[in-house]
């Protein structure tokens, strides 16, 4: 069997069916460790100094009180790290993030660690550190960096992707340029044209489980690193070649983890926990606080996008540009890009045009945030075509059923769609009974969709056969909420055992070869595919055990529900998996099945979302009352945390959608950094959220599947913005609508009716 | 300097020492191991370290050690009986009310306050009971769903 395992249509027998996931005892009894859960011998506590400053270079770090206090056993900066800026550009910027070298670029930037017997000495050595900075301007605001005279953040920065290469600094990293056709063509042909520009405001992963390691490292070079992430393999080859170690020295354990959503894919502080423990020659626990998690990890971009949309009166899409100016953090990154990829990827479009602005500021570094970048996208683009299906009359939903790409659609980005779910979607919104629903005084009711494309990569699995038949199966990718249960279910269907005759583990970084990150909706997807090839290399090897058994050639032998039969005129009864396995001393030991994929062909994802809002005049308050995802699967291996993925993606779009954002000073400090401030939905504020997932296979896959868990962050924001323009007829630009937006919004459109005459 | 605190926790007479700036949930944590005791945040904003402390249900980080001499804490280590699950452990996996699983030490013994109360809440009960735990996986959805679930599995016990 190649890499590739298309898809073959087949009847299951445990995939699609809901059993109770084999992490979850340890979960409801408080003894599933995470990150911060974990300890070793004689571990020392370390704490980060950080800056109080958005933008300053480092005249001086003075460390002598704080190494001179007693209990403090390791003090370090950014000389304890080699300088491989000249080696390795991109990585060199990671581990500038954790530890500043000459500048500090945002508040809660890191400058300094200390490793000390306990926190308390910590504490007091973290203030006996005496760092002199001198004061340079910031810019935090994503459109005040691109203006003329902002701050440049980073002098080496000149904007790449663009002809001829500029040889200014700028605070524009990159430029980046996607679609075809020809878009002023397009625009003339167009009976009706609008022109906007949205913002969308910094939001936060908002895990609940700050970021966590224990580090141990010896002199030998050797050293072991538990940390809540969701990509060991990532981590320990990154935090390696940061400290200069083996890569293969360096074994590092993932811990459960309390959240990620793009967060975690990130290192923070696990450098700096390993570099206090080679310096003390002791294990370093560190554990950020919420404050630390919001000031210096995470977030996602702030946006600022101009978008133009050209409609015929019958509702054709003539042409739709946009420039999306996505804020990167201090160094660049490739946020913009994915936000000009995904814009436009629900339709087919004749002319299409985006450019992505990768825009510097003095914000902590841009990371991934479940579908990175698409939510705002289509926040501008969804919101636009509802205004435009308002404009020439037609129903919001007819308007985006008549340009809905399908299989052979070329997309805006580039490739040509397989079957895809985009259309199905619609029509199942179409006809759900939630768009039929009464709605009462000042409620609305809007619909968007989303996009994102899913990730493939590189997985590695171990399928162990036990002697009693029972089948363990090793995987590199770590669980973020049921991967277990789903991977279980997979390789039962596989070898035609039942589910609890499974367990499924996360290795290691020793125990297995290099796996990409739990990232991208890719985990079930790729490790399952790699799953799937372990199972059915185990599978040849039992049929070439039972054909020695029973003496007959393997062609003979074929494999069907957990048992090798023989074919043809042999009378020997079936072998069970547990009957091999038990003889297997004899037959050439142990029974295994190791694989290893690039997991090509994740099946690009679609979703729609419907939602009735209810905005309340008096305050601008707004209260989501009902919320409806419909989403493509590909095929739904346990249905109940396919429907958990929908429902919280969504729950964290109308978060971001209504409430959360991060508040910056003049000072350019962020002004809240805690979960009072910062407020993400709590469980008073939402109603039950509807799901209905639809099943298009994948057709490189072998059982069709998809990705799930990205995809519904990204329609909210566009979905509530229409219900609240619904609701109170102003269509809404800014991202969070909190209250004072949309009182401000609404204040703004009463003095506006009241200067024109009524009709 | 530190000092001895004697408290009952889950039924068990235990003592432990601390500093007297030392918050419960370090004291649980860190002093006593109990890390089914989650922190999310210090501040009593995500209820990840909620633990009833005489039956009345606290952020153990708003709590210092010493607060807890001659006290009865309850925590999530304490819920199920033996190898019996409680009813809302059993329900929370039944209904898949947990993903990463950090947040739902807190949910539970939050929902258990509840229903010793109210046990039979309305959904807007049940909302507004647990609006000081934070869920940031799930929508709260299946929680609700699997706190009513056990709530009418206790009603019919």
């Amino acid at each position: 069997m190649g890499k590739e395992t298309p898809f073959t249509k087949r009847e299951f027998k445990s995939v699609g069916t809901r059993p109770v996931r084999p992490d979850g005892i340890d979960k409801v009894t408080g003894r599933a460790r995470y990150g911060a859960d974990f300890d070793m011998p004689g571990q020392l506590v370390g704490l980060i100094l950080r800056s109080p400053h958005a933008h300053a270079s480092i005249k001086s770090i003075d460390t002598s009180k704080a190494e001179a206090l007693p209990g403090v056993k390791s003090v370090i900066t950014s000389k304890d790290f080699k300088d491989i800026s000249k080696t390795d550009t991109e990585l060199a910027e990671i581990l500038e993030n954790c530890m500043a070298r000459k500048k500090v670029y945002y508040d809660g930037h890191a400058v300094a660690a200390v490793a000390a017997v306990d926190a308390k000495t910590a504490r007091a050595a973290l203030k006996l550190i005496n760092v002199e900075y001198k004061l340079l301007k910031h810019v935090t605001d994503v459109d005040l960096a691109v203006a003329n005279k902002a701050p440049v953040i980073n002098r080496n920065c000149k904007t790449a992707g663009v002809d001829p290469a500029p040889t200014k600094a700028s605070n524009i990293s990159r430029r980046s340029e996607f679609g075809h056709g020809d878009v002023d063509k397009g625009f003339k042909k167009a009976d009706v044209i609008i022109e906007r520009n949205f913002r969308t405001e910094q939001s936060h992963q908002g895990y609940i489980e700050p970021h966590a390691c224990v580090a141990s490292v010896s002199p030998d070079g050797n050293g072991e690193l538990w940390v809540c992430t969701q990509g060991h393999f990532v981590f320990r080859q990154q935090c390696a070649q940061m400290l200069g170690m083996d890569v293969a020295k360096l074994r590092v354990t993932s811990s459960e983890i309390g959240g990620g959503f793009g967060g975690k894919t990130h290192i923070w502080l696990e450098p700096v926990a390993l570099a206090l423990s080679r310096k003390a020659n002791r294990p370093v626990k560190l554990v950020m606080t919420r404050e630390e998690v919001f000031r210096a990890s995470g977030p996602t971009s702030a946006t600022s996008i101009d978008i133009k949309i050209g409609v015929t009166n019958d509702g054709i899409i003539t042409a739709g540009e946009a420039e999306l100016r996505y804020t990167s953090g201090p160094w660049g990154g490739s946020w913009a890009m994915l936000g000009a990829m995904t814009a436009f990827a629900c339709y087919e479009l004749e002319n299409v045009k985006t450019v992505g602005l990768e825009v510097l500021v003095n914000r902590p570094k841009t990371t991934a945030y479940r579908a990175p970048s698409a939510p705002m996208a289509a926040f501008a683009v969804e919101s636009m075509i509802d205004e435009l299906a308002k404009k020439i009359g037609m129903d919001a939903v007819e308007m985006r059923i008549k340009n809905a790409a399908k299989e052979g659609t070329q997309s805006s980005y580039g490739p040509v769609y397989g079957p895809i779910g985009i259309g199905p979607t619609l029509e199942a919104a179409k006809n759900h009974p939630h768009m039929k629903a009464p709605l009462g005084e000042n409620q609305g009711r809007g619909m968007a969709c989303g996009f994102w494309f899913n990730f493939g990569g590189q997985s590695c699995t171990n399928l162990n056969i036990g002697i009693d038949g029972t089948a363990t199966l090793t995987v590199g990718t770590i669980d973020v909420g049921g991967a277990r249960a789903s991977l279980s279910l997979v390789v039962a269907e596989e070898l035609g055992i039942p589910y609890d005759k499974v367990k499924a583990v996360i290795g290691d970084t020793g125990s297995l070869g290099y796996n990409e990150m739990t990232d991208g909706s890719r985990g079930t997807f790729a490790s399952s595919m790699s799953a799937i090839k372990s199972c059915r290399i185990a599978i040849e090897d039992m049929c070439a055990r039972a054909a020695q058994i029973w003496d007959i050639p393997v062609d003979k032998v074929i494999w069907q529900d957990g048992h090798a039969h023989a074919t043809g005129k042999n009378n020997n009864a079936p072998l069970s998996i547990a009957e091999i396995a038990a003889t297997a001393e004899k037959t050439g030991g142990p029974i295994a099945g190791h694989a290893q994929i690039v997991a090509d062909g994740a099946g690009v994802s679609f979703a729609t979302h419907i939602c009735d809002v209810e905005v309340d005049p008096e305050t601008g308050s707004t209260r989501v009352v009902r919320y409806t995802v419909i989403q493509d699967a590909g095929k739904a291996v346990h249905p109940t945390y396919v429907e958990g993925q929908f429902q919280g993606g969504a729950a964290q779009g109308i978060g971001w959608a209504l409430n959360e954002e991060y508040i910056y000073g003049e000072d350019g400090r962020l002004q809240n950094p805690g979960f009072l401030d910062y407020r993400i939905p709590v469980c008073s504020d939402l109603p039950m959220i509807d799901t209905q997932i639809l099943e298009i296979p994948n057709p490189n896959h072998p059982y069709g599947i998809r990705g799930v868990g990205e995809t519904s962050i990204v329609p909210p924001l566009a979905a509530i913005g229409n219900a609240v323009s619904n609701a109170t007829g102003v269509r809404m630009t800014h991202v969070p609508m909190s209250p004072p937006r949309i009182l401000d919004a609404l204040e703004k459109h009463s003095e506006a009716s009241d200067e024109e005459p009524a009709l | 300097m530190a000092m001895l605190v004697s408290t009952t926790i889950n039924g068990d007479a235990t003592d432990f020492s601390c500093e007297a700036d030392e918050t419960l949930l370090d004291a649980l944590r860190n002093r006593l191991s109990m890390t089914g005791v989650k922190e999310g945040c210090g501040t009593g904003d995500c209820g990840a370290c909620s633990i009833t402390l005489d039956g009345a249900l606290v952020c153990s980080c708003l709590v210092l050690g010493a607060e807890a001499q001659g006290r009865s804490i309850e925590t999530v280590e304490g819920m199920s009986d033996g190898e019996k699950l409680h009813p809302l452990q059993q329900k929370f996996l039944e209904h898949a009310a947990l993903q990463c699983g950090i947040c739902t030490p807190g949910f539970l013994v939050a929902a258990k306050v509840l229903l010793e109360k109210n046990p039979n809440p309305t959904e807007s009960e049940i909302r507004y009971a647990l609006a000081g735990n934070l869920c940031r996986c799930t929508g709260y959805d299946k929680i609700v769903r699997a706190v009513q679930d056990a709530a009418a599995q206790m009603r019919r016990a």
